[in-house]
């Protein structure tokens, strides 16, 4: 069961994979960023949201900024050193773990996103479609959220607002974008669906016509089954 | 308690002769959007200054430690805490056992505020060795274009005794004479509850933060910073009552006299259209 949702914000950033350093945003929505978007709204085991459509309204404009990083993350050693030695505090200092990293972000976005769920193997007895539409359906309207969903990247908070009847009018562009990511294959290792064994990257040929951009049918299925 | 309401705010500040948040592209030069000419406050900028404010005020008291710091204190600890921070390939690998790993991370929500509120990346992999907060903020930006004035400043001593000479040197400092910024923010009740256990008093402590942040961050390049206005938008439950653009929306600031350029806080009107406050949205104003 499908819903349509109008996303808009200041801006955004769908890094690149093979720029994530310096990181480069792809020029559209990815259906992986899109997705993540649903999901903030509304997700449980019992589905999993699957991206059909991607209108782009506003034209694609980058800007780029510069800002201090980190260049560390917390490793597990060092956490459980500090669990059995408690004086041993710890922590990042960012004078010296201090990385500029550039970010080429997009500008003034907004999207039409099409999308449905299907029932997963996780699904208890008291999971039914109509349950989760309507779920979904009331928390869009509402504008209520699990998390605020964002484009990209946290601090480029997205708004959002389900489209029922209202018509919208796409970008009358067409462009190749080229090899974009789809969405990461997470392997399932077992039964649970947190045991995730491998995690597979899948790209498609994106192409937008008219400002549309489908998503083909195969790797809908055949990803994260 | 574990927070149970999610809740907005907007938070207004703003800088006298001084220089809010260089930007590294632009020989510190204030961020502006070159688009607009409006001046930018980087989300990062502000989570630096709370996490100073943190560690300031609360960082004597028990699980309010600051896990990403300014290294102004070099101690032993701090040492060794760099020795055990040397990642070696082999241990880039998460703990494949699910129980060791939510320890790990419980015993680092635990213990700082920093990670509890905005999250932490604690491992190269995505499964579960990273925590998302409950705070997020957007980007900062001015009502107005800013105007950036680089000043040229003298120094009657100089470093080297080859420039002994010149008697002294030059240098700049880049200025905003003045803006208001308005930033705006989230707390997902969901995310404090279920993953990082941030709670009302961790909320509370928040509110003082932005509040009194810049307080404990003048300096030079700052000139006059201060946190002007604080509105909290709480909805009646975790999910929320009401889009947020919405609420933003409620809060609209503009310059009085549009024919001069504003120079201090009393230059800008408020209006708060409290009246279209939607059902179970209360708005408080903190400051």
């Amino acid at each position: 069961m499908g819903f349509t949702l109008r996303v808009w914000g200041d801006y955004a950033c769908f890094t690149r994979p093979e720029m994530k350093i310096e990181r480069v945003s792809y020029d559209v929505i990815t259906p992986s960023s899109a997705r993540a978007i649903f999901e903030a709204i509304h997700w449980k085991p019992a589905i999993k949201w699957v991206i059909d459509e991607i209108n782009v309204i506003k034209p694609i404009k980058f800007q780029t900024i510069l800002r201090n990083e980190v260049n560390n993350i917390i490793s597990e050693k060092a956490i459980k050193n500090s669990i059995k030695n408690p004086n041993d505090s710890f922590y990042i200092d960012t004078n010296k773990n201090r990385q500029q990293r550039n970010s080429m972000i997009l500008r003034d976005v907004e999207y039409v996103i099409k999308a449905h769920f299907e029932m997963t193997k996780y699904a208890g007895e008291s999971d039914d479609e109509k349950k989760h539409y309507n779920i979904f359906l009331r928390r869009a309207r509402n504008g209520e959220c699990f998390n605020q969903p964002y484009l990209g990247c946290r601090e480029f908070s997205c708004n959002f607002e389900l489209l029922e009847d209202e018509d919208f009018l796409p970008l009358n562009e067409t462009k190749d974008l080229g090899w974009m990511l789809y969405d990461i294959d997470f392997v399932k290792e077992s039964d649970s669906y947190k045991k995730v064994e491998k995690y597979n990257p899948i790209f498609f040929r994106a192409e937008m016509v008219e400002g549309k951009i489908c998503i083909p049918k195969d790797l809908q299925k055949g990803v994260n089954k | 308690m574990s927070l149970n309401k999610r809740y907005e705010f907007v938070i207004l500040f703003d800088v006298e002769n001084g220089n809010p948040n260089g930007d590294p592209d632009a020989g510190n030069m204030p961020r502006i959007d070159p688009e607009t000419g409006h001046g930018i406050v980087t989300d990062v900028c502000i989570k630096r200054k709370i996490r100073n404010y943190i560690e300031v005020v609360e960082g004597e008291k028990q699980g309010f430690d600051i896990y990403v710091k300014n290294g102004a204190v070099l101690n032993e600890q701090h040492r060794k805490a760099y020795e055990a921070f040397d990642l070696k390939p082999e241990n880039k690998k998460l703990p494949k056992d699910e129980k060791v790993a939510k320890e790990l991370t419980g015993y680092m929500c635990k213990n700082f505020y920093d990670i509890r509120a905005f999250g932490a990346v604690m491992s190269n992999e995505v499964n579960c060795g990273q925590v998302r907060g409950p705070i997020q903020l957007n980007f900062g930006r001015s009502i107005d274009p800013i105007f950036s004035q680089d000043l040229t400043i003298t120094r009657c001593a100089v470093t080297n005794i080859k420039d002994l000479e010149k008697g002294q040197t030059m240098g700049r400092k880049q200025v905003v004479p003045y803006g208001l910024y308005r930033m705006e923010g989230y707390v997902s009740a969901h995310l404090a509850e279920k993953v990082t256990g941030f709670s009302e008093e961790d909320l509370n402590i928040l509110w003082n933060a932005l509040i009194n942040m810049f307080e404990y961050d003048h300096s030079a390049s700052r000139g006059k910073m201060a946190t002007r206005k604080l509105f909290v938008f709480e909805h009646e439950t975790s999910l929320g009552n009401a889009p947020s653009y919405k609420l933003f929306d409620l809060i609209k600031i503009e310059r009085k006299d549009k024919s001069k350029p504003a120079r201090n806080f009393g230059d800008y009107e408020i209006n708060i259209d409290d009246n279209n406050l939607p059902s179970g949205v209360k708005l408080i104003e903190k400051l």
